[in-house]
Order: structure tokens, then sequence, then C-alpha cells
């Protein structure tokens, strides 16, 4: 095998670093972690920039992993294609726990709702689709920051808008729990945006593992819960209906 | 835990769904097969390739489920119509390729069949309108495409079925059909539910070849092979399933289902009513004793067909999904209007001498003005049959019932609200053509008590609502009108 090319490795190093932090980096933090020369580093930074695998903001000239290269190798999927293939396992995510099933993906830090079951009762609903809904307040919106960290920094520093009085508006007391939503997989909004609506979220991921979109079922609370804790059963069923779309988007496309 | 299994052999893809008692989907399998087309018009398929994905399905949807053959109590097929295959039964193999419904070559039979007494010459009799679109023809064709094959037919020697009947007589050895398969093929009389010898003789199709007519909700047989000991209990048209699975059990009660073509059906009793208004007659289900059901139809051949083309000929998309995309990219339809006259056009015009056009054309226009008129489309023509439907009935539709594949396309299912002037419903299970070969096999083991008890399972998953006015939705439907009028005799006789 030939010799690994080092600047490669150096860039590669880099990009790892900046995949897994949910905050921008310095270039001093960079070489220092790395444990490489700064002027190596700001070399290899300036043609990381130049393909747009980094991006540096404007103010503070901090580093954070780019837009393109979130989107390589991940095909992109857009929410009519979400909506088409995950079609039937949202009406079964339905049928099986009896409440309303929503589909979001990622739209310009909101949640965009790209698809919409009615709860299976035929009483009167209004299809929702096209609307977007907060992040932060969102049972969907927290499992796409969770797995897209970078996204927590365009929440700001200043206080979160409050929906009720359950709304988690202090974004440290939020990367807390998007640190637990990324380990249990799942994600809950307790009355966070809606007083007394709960709903609860699993991500859908693509062949790559990027969570391209989440699942959601919505209630009301004394539905969905029991002593205020999610129902198991209920978690269960959204993160199966997730992972069989998930498993369903590994496959070629229509 | 017991279940019910419902094959769907489509035409595009077979699936197998497995439902539980609640009639909500447990697993589900899907495999597409080859669309052969030697000619332009002609469209085959591989039978023994739709015999080995529907096997393979059926596994399929098992394993993903976690379930064996044991775990279902019958098995249900609902099927693609009026494609034709004919078979030696000593072999098991066809003879020829399956002729499918959107083929067109027995246009020059069917105008000699009508040469004297034009296209409805049988309507009476079978409630069909001579066209390419219906078996009996193209088994005539098929038995003098090669010498030796009339012969054979006459003594027995060789069988015919369209998909039900290949699919039942590979996994039971029974040679049977199902009462609504049989009333696409142009040779079953409406009235006594048997093939009529006056159309056997005029159309030129052995009755020896014939499989037996039974009912659509019925013990067939159990299967033999991997699928060891299970009941094949049920058969119906695709559509005719989709209108069973939507639960539209009494008269009056419709559906259209958006696939690769589209059909609206209503469910007309136990009588069968002839359309004035280009719509045909149908058997709607025959559940085991019980009279049949008819049904009156709008059938439309390219909906679903046109989104694929516009993804396989023309490459402006890469996957069904993205016409809406694209169309969103875009306000409007640019003023241009796409009759997807593939072949011919059916209701309610039965148009043989049809062909495609795009009318409206400048040099404004964008591919997202193509996208958006693909999918309009869809919508216009469904108005069309719609219309002829309130005619006939004397009854105006209050609210659509819609379901199939296509529904997942919102902006489509919306402007379909539009252009309609009603709401349009999808039902919580959008794949009713295998839920209604469940629920059909069901009912004949006793799974399921009565049809009534079905009804609870129906429940709306989504609704648009019409937001377009009046007089833009009367002025895109007259251009639509102008633009059909564009597609008509186009084909020539050396054509
Ligand atoms: N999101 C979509 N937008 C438009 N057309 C679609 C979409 N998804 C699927 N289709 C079309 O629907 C058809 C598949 O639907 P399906 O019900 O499986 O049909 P069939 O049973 O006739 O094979 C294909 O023709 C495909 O082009
Ligand atoms: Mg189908």
């Amino acid at each position: 095998m030939p010799k690994p090319i080092q600047s490669i490795e150096r860039a590669s190093a880099i990009l790892r670093l900046l995949s897994g932090r949910t905050r921008r980096l310095s270039l001093a933090e960079v070489a220092g972690e790395l444990g490489l020369p700064k002027g190596t580093v700001y070399g290899i930074m300036r043609t990381l920039l130049s393909v747009g695998f980094v991006e540096q903001d404007p103010e503070s000239g901090k580093y954070r992993i780019g837009a393109a290269l979130l989107h390589l190798g991940s095909s992109y999927l857009d929410g009519n294609e979400l909506r088409t293939r995950a079609l039937n396992w949202a009406d079964w995510l339905a049928a099986r726990t009896n409440e309303s099933v929503r589909l979001g993906t990622l739209h310009d830090g909101h949640v965009l709702l790209v698809h919409h079951v009615f709860r299976p009762d035929n009483s009167p609903q209004v299809l929702e689709v096209g609307s977007l809904l907060p992040m932060h307040a969102t049972a969907m919106g927290k499992v796409l920051l969770a797995y897209h960290p970078y996204l927590t920094e365009e929440l700001g520093n200043g206080s979160l808008q409050r929906f009720t009085s359950c709304t988690i508006t202090d974004p440290k007391l939020l990367a807390i729990e998007l640190e637990q939503v990324q380990e249990q997989g799942w994600a809950a909004s307790l009355e966070e945006l809606i007083d007394g609506e709960t709903s609860l979220a699993a991500p859908i991921r693509d062949r790559q593992g990027v969570a391209v979109g989440a699942i959601a079922i919505s209630g009301p609370t004394e539905r969905l819960c029991d002593d205020a804790q999610p129902r198991n059963e209920l978690v269960s069923y959204v993160r199966e209906g997730a992972r069989t779309i998930s498993r369903d988007l590994g496959a070629v496309p229509w | 835990m017991e279940y019910v299994a419902a094959i769907d052999q489509g035409t595009s893809s077979s699936r197998c769904l497995v439902f539980d008692l609640q009639g909500r989907i447990v697993s589900l399998s899907q495999k597409e097969h080859e669309q052969i087309f030697p000619r332009p018009g002609w469209v085959e398929h591989d039978p023994r390739e739709i015999l080995r994905n529907v096997i393979e399905v059926v596994h399929g949807a098992l394993d993903t489920g976690g379930l064996t053959v044991r775990d279902l109590v019958a098995v249900g097929i609902a099927n693609q119509r009026e494609t034709t295959v004919v078979w030696d039964p000593r072999t098991g193999e066809p003879v020829h390729n399956a002729i499918v419904w959107q083929d067109t070559r027995t246009d020059a039979l069917c105008r000699k069949l009508g040469a004297e007494h034009g296209q409805d010459r049988f309507r009476d009799r079978c409630g069909l309108p001579l066209a390419t679109y219906f078996s009996g023809p193209k088994v005539s064709w098929l038995l003098d495409s090669a010498p030796g094959l009339r012969r054979r037919a006459e003594e027995g020697e060789l069988l015919f079925g369209t998909m039900d009947s290949w699919l039942v007589w590979n996994l039971t050895g029974r040679h049977v059909t199902d009462v609504t398969n049989a009333s696409r093929t142009m040779l079953m009389n409406l009235e006594t539910l048997d093939w009529d010898d006056t159309l056997l003789d005029a159309i030129g199709v052995p009755r020896a070849m014939l499989p037996a007519i039974q009912p659509s909700s019925q013990i067939y047989g159990e299967a033999g092979g991997s699928l060891g000991g299970v009941p094949i209990a049920a058969a119906l048209g695709d559509q005719q399933a989709a209108l069973f699975g939507q639960t539209c059990f009494s008269a009056g009660e419709a559906k259209c289902t958006y696939g690769t073509g589209s059909f609206l059906l209503l469910n007309t009793g136990n009588r069968p009513v002839l359309s004035g208004h280009g719509l045909i007659t149908t058997v709607g289900s025959k559940i085991g004793e019980a009279p049949a059901t008819y049904a009156l139809e709008g059938s439309i051949a390219v909906t679903g067909a046109l989104v694929q083309w516009f993804r396989d000929k023309v490459g402006l998309i890469g996957s069904a999904s993205e016409v809406e995309t694209l169309a969103r990219t875009v306000d409007d339809n640019g003023g241009i209007y796409f009759v997807p006259a593939f072949s011919g056009l059916f209701a309610p015009h039965w148009r043989g001498d049809a062909r495609g056009v795009i009318a409206g054309l400048t040099g404004y226009v964008t591919k997202g003005h193509l996208a958006r008129a693909v999918l309009e489309a869809t919508a216009w023509q469904t108005r069309e049959v719609v219309d002829a439907m309130n005619a006939d009935s004397g009854i105006a539709m209050t609210s659509l019932k819609a379901d199939g594949g296509m529904t997942a396309n919102n902006l489509l299912m919306q402007f379909l609200a539009d252009v309609l002037g009603v709401p349009v419903v999808r039902p919580n299970v959008a794949e009713t053509v295998s839920l209604g070969a469940a629920y059909a096999a069901g009912l004949a083991v006793g799974f399921w008590p009565d049809v009534e008890s079905l009804r609870a399972n129906w429940h709306k998953a989504a609704e648009w609502v019409p937001k377009m006015d009046q007089a833009e939705r009367d002025r895109g439907y007259r251009k639509w009108k102008k633009a059909v009028q564009r597609t008509l005799d186009w084909v020539d006789d050396d054509d």
C-alpha cells in the first residue's frame, strides 16, 4: 500500500473534530486539540473552506462543519420523497397508537411538516402539511437538533421563545436534554408547545445514518403519559415506526 | 395471533401485506417487475417473473413481520385486471408473455368486431365497449399469433387466465377465476355471470380453455410448495378489491384508486346499471353464496404511468415523488395541458384513435410547468369520470374517497379537491387493494363475521378541501376539454 498522504490525514482529523462538537471552534482550539502547528491547520482550513466542507463565522472567526459536507453521501431527501416512502408506516403508527402522526424535516431553523395522518377516530381535523414548528419546543425539533449538533448554535445564547410554562427557554438546559435525546434515541415535548399536549418523536435516518427527518405522535398528555412520563408502549411504537421507515430508505428509490 | 395476508399483483409491482383483526397493516414487502415494450403501444409482462415475485414477497412480508405461514388463516389475491396469460397445463409454461391491459395491439381486431355494429355491439351482454383494454380480443389475437395455438386451445391443451387464474392455478392446481375478473374479459354475461356463447363465438375464444367462474370470496384451495397448507380464500380484480377495502359495501358508495392508472368505482347494488355517459358496468364482488354486487366504473388508463414516463423516459425527475418538488417550483401550469392518451383514451371517451398531446406550449413554459401539467392531468381526467358518474346516477358526489400510491402527492390531492369542488379524503390504509383482498379472504374463513363488522375499521387519515374559485375551475376545465379534442383522430389506418 502506498504511504498515506499526510495533509489528507490531517484534514480528516480536523473534520472529525469539528463534527463531534456542538459549538464552533477557533483555529487555536483546533490546533491545540490536534497538537499541530497553527500555520499548518490554517492552510488546511483555507482549502476546506474553499470547497465548502467547513464554514467560518464572520464575526467570531470560529469554524464548524459546512453544509456541503453534510449533504455529501447522504442522497438528499426532500419532504415529498419522505412522505411517499413513509406513507404506509405513518398510517401504521396512527393505527397502532390511536393518535395523530406527523413527519418533519429541517427547514431554515424550523421543523417543516411534510406529512400528517389524522387521529383515526373520524373526528374533524385539518391537514397541517406545510406548516413550520419551532425546533426547541417540539419532540421532532429536539430529535433533529440532537442529531445535528451544529444547529444548536443557531438557536443562539439568548433565551428561547416561550410558548407555555413548560417550554425550555434556557439553551444550557436544552443542551443537556439534547444529549439525553441522542443517547436514548427519542424525544418528548411535554406540554412545551401547547398546554395539555404531549408529543413523542424518533429520528428517521437514511442509508448513511443521517437523520433526514423525524416522526412523531401527539395528543393529550393524559393519553400519552403515565405520571408525567411518556408511556413506554407508545415510545416503542414511535421508535419502531421510525426504524421501519429508515430501513425502507436504505432501499433503491421508487 | 392470527393474520390474513393479501397478495396485490399490480401493474408495476407485486406486494404482500399482512393484516390483523382490526384491518391494520402488520408487515409489507414489495417487488417491481419488468415492463416489456416490444413495439410502440405494446406492453407485456413475464408471467413466470410475476409468479416468482409473488412468492418472494409473501415470504418477504412474513419475514419482516417475524411470522411464518402457520400464522396466516388465509391469503387473498387482488390483481391487475384484463392482463392475459395463456399457458400449457402439462408444462406449466406460458406460450407467450402476458399481454397487459394497457397494450393496444388488438386495435384493428376491435375495430373489425365493431365494424357494422359499432363499439357498443356487446355492451348489453357484458357491460363493456369494444376496446383494446379487455381480455377477450387479446386471447383471440394471441391464439392467432403462432400456428397451432388455436387448435390446441380448442382441444383443451391450453388454458387462459387473467393474473388471478395464473396465480391460483400455480398455487393450488385449480383452474378458476373470480367473477370480478371474468367481468373484464368481454366474454362473461353480466346477468348469468357465466361465459356467453355469443360472445365467445364472435370474439373467437374456445370455451375449452376458460377457467370456471367462482365467487370472489370462497376457499379456492390450499397452497402447495413453500406456502404449504394456507387456504387461498379470495380473488378480486384490484379495483374491485379497493372498492371492498374502502368498505363501499352499499349502493351509492364510491372510491377512486390512484396507481398506474386510476379507477373510479360506484357500487350500484345487486343490479347491473348500464351507463349513458361512457362508464362501464362491472361486477363489484360476490361474497360466497350472496348475490353479486355490481359497479359503474370510470377507467383512466394513464395517471401514475405518466409520472413514471416523466421519470424513466424524459428523465426530468429521479423518483415519482420528485414530480411534486419540481411542480412546486412554479405557481401554475404556465398555460399547458397534458393529455396522456398513450393507449388511446378510456372513460368516458373510449377513443382508441387518440394519442397524447401537450397543448398550449409557448416559449414561456419551463420544466416546472411540465411537472404541474403531468399532475393536473390526473385531476382533470378524474373530473371527467366524476361528471359522467354524476350524470349516470343523477346524484352529485359530495366527497371523493381516494387511495393508492399517488395519494402521497399532496399537491395533486389538493388540486384534485380544487377541480372537483368537493373534499377528497384518504383512509388510514392507502393500500386498499390489499385490504380488500384480505377482507374477502378473511370473510371466507370466518376471520371476520360479516361485512358490517369491517366498516368500523375505516378511518379518515387526511382530507383536502377545495380552495379554487369557481371561475378558475371552469376556465381550467374548458381548456382541458379543448386539449382532449386535440388528441382525437390521430391514429391512421396505416399506422
Ligand atoms: N409522490 C408521488 N407523486 C406522484 N406519483 C406517484 C407518487 N408516488 C407514487 N406515484 C405513482 O403511483 C404509481 C404507484 O402506485 P401504486 O398504487 O403502487 O400503483 P399500481 O398498483 O398500479 O402498481 C406509480 O405509477 C407512480 O408513478
Ligand atoms: Mg395497485
